[in-house]
């Protein structure tokens, strides 16, 4: 398959778009334009109701999607959104503002990309863990179940036993300590584990977490939940009420997708000057092997528990703010399979990656929505998704930096043209031995 | 090395009485073994003599069960990130290089216990941070060019000849600003021209003024190039001196081949 692309490769050579890169204007406009594009093919998919016409929608993509990567113009738009990175972020940005001016007042596709906010921060703090530090967490929801339930119990929630009612910013605060906290507990004896048993054991803690909270009824109300969460305030702003904005009337959710944007460029800020850091580089170092990092002087115990303290606080934070979007908590929110479909959404978007995150969190919660006749077949669904990413393209469907790296030197046309670098100067003597 | 304002030890490195056992076996039997300042100090013997598990008894990865070791006259302490922050730098036999990382990533990963920037300086790009982000990108970049691969740093390891990977094992190792260089086969499997390029780079690491430990089975590597040979056989010290005298010692010879018939 690899011969066969590079023979691809090397044809496309000659075409107009893989030669030159464009004056600056044309790569900006090239930016804007993609990332229009890509707000307009979701507005036009979301708009589809029947399940088949979207399937249909979905296979169009798809072809679309292979034809501009093998043309060569993807490779040239990766390019330019490279060179352009901030005003693609910019771009981005005012693409997720804008979306739900597009939806005509409804609020219910705004709803559900609030969930895929929250559930975005909470995949990029599994990918500090899983994507930089390799450590399968299969326990990861649980953290985000304690920063939900600090929210709700600390949020003023009309049926929470501890009767206070903090600011939301001192909330978001302490769910996310509070998690931390947990992951530290959690991490402390786990951490020794590697690979497979660390899984299983993170395993047993998640399910460890939802029972203590269905039986510990003094303080979570146990299987019913805590219910009643007041929709977030900021002084008279009410987040839960319909707003005016540019003439155009949101629905209430709106707020919330609002404040999940700038939660989601938060996180991905943390995230990537992280991944930038002696710490991240310390993080991928284990990943890659655990032995020679801790002989290159790497506090490997204390670096492992950094990351996992670090990934809860994410999911805790997402936690918090989760609990006001959905007003109300209950253990069988935090399943095993919350999980693994954090997990999943880490690994279809491609690990240790921003847009990967993104990418997995977005399909992971949008597919389902619109696949409603499916229902009962989801996870076989995601199953089969995931083996034949894991067959087909391994490295997810937006490779890290690294990755993309390691694919581009494999190409022997590249190979040749940036020569081997030079080894010890060749005597004509000493080759004879 | 009063320059430095440390006192003059005379014994970077003093191993007494080492001793190693695997169950029954017993790989390393009570080794005493010292290295001195500027010195290229040879390991040698058969294979499964236990010179790698020695190794890893100095540098954390094997706690041995009897003996002690001491360096610059201070007992190492048990893990092996304190042991290389402590002073002792080391390449493995099998290369461990961390494969997905560029080559500069990859010493940038030696800078870790020099720096120390956390999470807090790493998000808010702080002073701290600039600074030694800075510092060590310029000394991974010197340390590439001292071991030959200037042009590498772009790379991921993986990618890299089998010879370069070597090399920037090395150039990783000395990233940690280390006080003396364990090398564990940096000749194997390379070819002569190359081992002679691995034999010129050692000479300048001691040139630098750092003592080096090296294990190999390459034997003008070994005689060319140490001031002292250590042989080691089943797990304890057969003979030691002037590489000279070593190599002239009919009880080396034996162990090695065999007793002649």
């Amino acid at each position: 398959m690899r011969n066969w692309r590079a023979a691809l490769d090397r044809r496309t050579a000659r075409l107009p778009w893989r030669r030159a890169t464009g004056p600056s204007w044309l790569q900006i406009a090239a930016v804007v334009v993609v990332v229009a594009l890509v707000l307009a093919v979701t507005v036009v998919g979301l708009a589809i109701e029947e399940s088949s016409s979207f399937v249909a929608f979905l296979a169009t993509v798809f072809v679309a999607v292979t034809v501009i990567q093998l043309s060569g113009i993807g490779r040239w738009v990766a390019e330019t959104f490279k060179n352009h990175s901030r005003i693609a972020a910019v771009a981005g940005v005012a693409a997720a503002f804008a979306f739900p001016f597009t939806q005509g007042g409804s609020g219910y596709w705004v709803r559900v990309f609030a969930s895929v906010g929250v559930f975005a921060v909470a995949a990029l703090g599994l990918n500090v863990v899983v994507g930089l530090a390799g450590l399968l967490d299969l326990g990861y929801v649980a953290f985000f179940g304690v920063g939900a339930y600090t929210g709700a119990l600390l949020g003023g929630a009309a049926l929470s036993p501890v009767r206070l009612q903090l600011p939301f910013l001192a909330v978001v605060l302490i769910g996310a300590a509070v998690a931390a906290g947990v992951g530290v507990i959690i991490g402390a004896p786990t951490l020794r584990l590697r690979g497979d048993y660390l899984a299983i054991v993170t395993l047993g803690f998640g399910e460890i977490f939802r029972i203590t909270v269905n039986n510990w009824t003094g303080l979570t109300r146990g299987p019913n939940g805590v219910a009643g969460i007041p929709d977030l305030a900021a002084g008279p702003f009410d987040f839960g009420e319909r707003h005016e904005l540019f003439g155009v009337s949101l629905a209430g959710f709106t707020n919330y997708y609002f404040l999940e944007i700038v939660l989601v460029l938060v996180a991905i800020l943390v995230f990537t000057r992280m991944d930038e850091s002696r710490v991240g580089r310390a993080w991928v170092a284990i990943r890659e092997d655990e032995t020679a990092a801790e002989a290159m002087g790497i506090n490997t115990t204390r670096l492992k528990l950094l990351a996992f303290a670090i990934g809860a606080a994410m999911a805790g934070v997402a936690g918090t703010v989760n609990a006001h979007v959905t007003s109300q908590v209950s253990p069988d929110s935090y399943t095993f399979i919350e999980s693994i479909l954090l997990v999943a959404a880490v690994v279809l978007g491609g690990m240790g990656t921003v847009p990967g995150a993104l990418l997995g969190s977005t399909l992971l919660f949008v597919i389902p929505e619109k696949l409603r006749a499916f229902q009962q077949s989801r996870l076989l669904l995601f199953g089969i998704a995931l083996i034949l990413i894991m067959r087909f393209r391994p490295q997810g469907l937006i490779p890290s930096r690294r990755r993309t790296r390691e694919l581009r030197q494999d190409d022997p046309a590249e190979g040749d043209a940036m020569g081997s670098p030079p080894s010890a100067p060749v005597t004509p003597t000493a080759s004879s031995g | 090395m009063t320059v430095t304002g440390r006192p003059a030890v005379a014994r970077v490195l003093q191993a007494t009485g080492v001793v190693k056992r695997f169950g029954g076996l017993t790989a390393v039997g009570g080794v005493d073994f010292h290295v001195g300042e500027k010195e290229i100090v040879g390991l040698i013997g058969p294979n499964g003599a236990g010179k790698t598990t020695f190794f890893n008894c100095l540098t954390g990865l094997e706690v041995p069960d009897e003996g002690a070791i001491t360096y610059r006259d201070k007992a190492l302490p048990g893990r092996p990130h304190a042991v290389t922050k402590a002073g002792l730098a080391r390449t493995f036999q099998n290369i461990r290089l961390f494969p997905d990382m560029t080559a500069l990533e990859n010493v940038l990963v030696g800078r870790h216990c020099r720096t120390r920037s956390g999470v807090f300086e790493a998000v808010t790009r702080l002073g701290r941070f600039r600074r030694e982000e800075r510092e060590s990108l310029e000394r991974a970049e010197e340390l590439l060019q001292f071991v030959g691969l200037p042009k590498s740093g772009d790379w991921l390891a993986r990618n890299l000849p089998y010879g370069d990977q070597r090399r920037l094992e090395v150039a990783r190792a000395l990233a940690t600003d280390p006080g003396l260089l364990l090398l564990d086969e940096p000749t194997a499997g390379m070819n002569p021209h190359e081992t002679a390029g691995v034999m010129a780079l050692v000479r300048r690491v001691r040139e630098q003024g750092l003592p080096v430990v090296v294990i190999e089975h390459d034997m003008r590597f070994i005689f060319g190039l140490c001031d002292r040979v250590v042989v080691l056989v089943q797990g304890k010290v057969l003979t030691e001196g002037a590489p000279a005298d070593v190599q002239a010692n009919p009880a080396v010879v034996e162990a090695y081949l065999g007793k002649p018939a």
